[in-house]
């Protein structure tokens, strides 16, 4: 099946953050959805200007600390209370206050290992395929320019309204990219 | 509140210019140079230095793997241990290099969470130093059990089901220790690649070769900058800071634990904890020196690690350095104040006794020199700036074995009293450890941009929207 030529969204260039901070207020209010600014550095205030709700990385965070916390008070009291009991120095097979340290440790592990894996996944990534991938000038994302991409899929995409609106805020080159 | 911005940009007011500091990047360097040099670094002509130096690091790899193999397959008495030094260079080792591992995340973490902006041009190469320095900390441990296949085996390190049905002992500060290092490992492993995401997709963006494309590519897992992205990225990088955080002071308190949980005199003691965390920065940020003040100038990267850069490192040191001198005074204080006469006597045979030159050492290089930090003029000498980080890591590597040996040799049985003296075999492990060290560290800076270069412009004015320089039109306010 070949689907390349159908078009994917729409390109617009911008050069600095205060005008990517302006376009996306605009695209935010036109009530788009299917859109995304991208740039070569994280921009402050750019969440707000588009709309965007706090991150939820934290609870994966949470599931993996908490679960690392338990797993490790489980694993050591199973192993030296139940599993092989090694009585040493009259001293308890099972206390909290020794097992604290290694518990600690894999609450972080596994908090950490949440934190990443909850990004991918609320992120869609891995993701090698990506029509924004596929286009010449969309490399200098990584460089130094802006990207302002809103894609046909959007309800509210039409092709002479949008090119206006990103054409009305600054927006250069624009093109469309082809999925 | 949402405004109608096409007819409201963004307004700001200048700053006061006594408000202003001295930039983080030099002579207004625009992303687009920030881009062009840390990655041009990688991309050009590999330097004729660059070979000559991985040659030398090679050599000395090999020559710690072959010692390795030369006591695994012997036995380990070809080390100078004795009874009851049974702890020497093989513990010194492993506390050195896993106490310099500890800046990088104490930068990249700790100084986040401070808002520390200036973290990010000496946080990539500091991190990479982190992984490499607890690569050479974890093959120590492991060999000075002498036969490594018990530590390895599943069952006394590692908790996993085995045919003598039997568990590790979690009662053992040692254990809690192999907890500590790997979680300490894996997870700086993790910060340090969430933060090349950007900075890979960027090589990949700019190679030229297909096989560097897609390697890079691989790596970069697809990253396209998109703003939802960045949302997701910079909350889990902030977490990340926020675990690595008590993590980076936990691990040290763990491996102070090995000594203060021991009934030993001259380890017994709870001010472990936070002096050897004190000291891992210490060391940490002194190797941090050692490695980025020649390559600063190497590469050509001075518009990015500033003077001011240098100063702030110098100013950690400082800070730490009083910290771990501050440390030594109380231990002989309580040591006498306690009066217990083991502990005292432990003390006073540090300072005076057999070991005398390695405790002064000790003193001279970390109580002494840090302090020279105090003059601007010492700060700002790139040449005394390298001589002092080098100063400070051999006199961390003294505490340790002063730590380590003078409290082992005499013991509690004076008919058991011993001398310690290094073989041949534990210099040259020692030694060949930098080789293995350094050998890492240049195929990094090599193949990766050792400066983390989305994170570089995102503290430039240039990257501010509010900024006259982002765009921002200056004016009434906002």
């Amino acid at each position: 099946m070949n689907e390349s030529g159908r078009p994917y969204a729409l390109l617009a260039e911008f050069d600095t953050p205060a005008s990517a901070l302006q376009v996306a207020e605009q695209v935010r209010d036109a009530g788009y959805r299917r859109w995304d600014v991208h740039t070569p550095y994280p921009i402050h205030g750019l969440d707000g200007a588009m709309g965007l709700g706090n991150s939820k990385v934290g609870w994966f965070t949470f599931l993996g600390g908490t679960s690392g916390f338990s797993l490790g008070m489980l694993m050591i009291w199973w192993m030296g209370k139940v599993d092989y009991a090694l009585p040493v120095g009259g001293k308890p097979l099972f206390s909290p206050i020794f097992a604290f340290p290694v518990a600690y440790e894999l609450t972080i592990l596994l908090g950490a290992f949440g934190t990443l894996i909850g990004m991918f996944l609320l992120n869609r990534l891995p993701r090698h395929y990506h029509p924004l991938l596929k286009h010449p000038r969309f490399r200098n994302v990584t460089h130094d320019k802006i990207y302002v991409v809103i894609e046909c899929a959007d309800p509210k995409y039409s092709d002479t309204a949008t090119r206006k609106l990103l054409e009305s805020a600054g927006g250069r080159n624009i093109e469309v990219v082809e999925d | 509140m949402a405004h109608s911005v096409d007819k409201i940009p963004p307004y700001v007011v200048a700053p006061p210019a006594e408000l202003e500091r001295e930039p983080l990047v030099l002579h207004q360097r625009t992303p687009a140079w920030i881009s062009d040099k840390i990655a041009g670094i990688v991309e050009g002509k590999t330097p004729r230095w660059w070979w000559i130096a991985l040659g030398i690091s090679v050599v000395g790899m090999l020559m710690m793997f072959s010692m390795v193999a030369y006591l695994i397959s012997t036995g380990i008495g070809v080390w100078g241990l004795n009874q009851p030094t049974a702890w020497a260079w093989d513990i010194t080792n492993f506390v050195f290099w896993i106490g310099i591992g500890h800046a990088g995340t104490l930068i990249s973490a700790i100084l986040c969470l401070l808002r520390q902006r200036w973290r990010t041009s000496i946080n990539r190469a500091a991190e990479a130093m982190t992984l490499f320095a607890v690569v050479c900390a974890g093959i120590f441990p492991v060999v000075h059990t002498g036969r490594v296949w018990y530590a390895l085996m599943p069952g006394f390190l590692i908790p996993f089901p085995n045919s003598n049905a039997i568990w590790p002992q979690f009662r053992s500060p040692l254990l809690w220790d192999v907890f500590a290092v790997s979680t300490y490992g894996t997870v700086s492993l993790l910060f340090w690649y969430t933060g090349l995401i950007p900075d890979l997709a960027t090589m990949r963006d700019r190679a030229v070769s297909k096989v560097k494309k897609f390697f890079y590519g691989l790596f970069a897992l697809g990253w396209t900058g998109s703003n939802r992205h960045w949302s997701n990225y910079e909350k889990a990088y902030l977490i990340l800071a926020g675990l690595s955080t008590p993590l980076v002071l936990s691990v040290h308190s763990v491996v102070s634990f090995d000594f203060a949980v021991s009934q030993v005199p001259g380890w017994h003691t709870t001010i472990f904890p936070p002096y050897f965390v004190a000291g891992a920065i210490f060391s940490g940020f002194g190797m941090v020196l050692t490695l980025l003040v020649p390559l600063r100038s190497i590469c050509g990267l001075q518009d990015v690690i500033t003077t001011r850069h240098i100063e702030l490192m110098c100013k950690v040191i400082l800070a730490t350095g009083s910290i771990v001198g501050y440390a030594y005074g109380m231990e002989f204080f309580i040591a006498w104040y306690g009066g217990n006469p083991y502990e005292l006597y432990a003390f006073q045979n540090r300072a005076f006794g057999p070991y005398w030159w390695a405790y002064w050492s000790m003193i001279t290089c970390n109580v002494i020199s840090p302090h020279l930090f105090w003059f601007k003029w010492c700060r700002t000498r790139m040449w005394f700036v390298f001589l002092v980080s080098i100063v400070v890591n051999i006199g961390m590597w003294f505490e340790r074995f002063v730590i380590i040996v003078t409290s082992l040799h005499r013991d509690y049985l004076p008919s058991s009293w011993d001398y310690f003296n290094p073989t041949y075999v534990d210099v040259l492990t020692f030694v060949g450890s930098f080789g293995l060290f350094s050998t890492l560290f240049l195929l990094f800076m090599r193949f990766l941009p050792m400066i983390a270069i989305s994170e570089v412009k995102a503290v430039t004015p240039q990257a501010d929207p509010h900024h006259p320089m982002g765009g921002a039109k200056l004016g009434g306010a906002h």
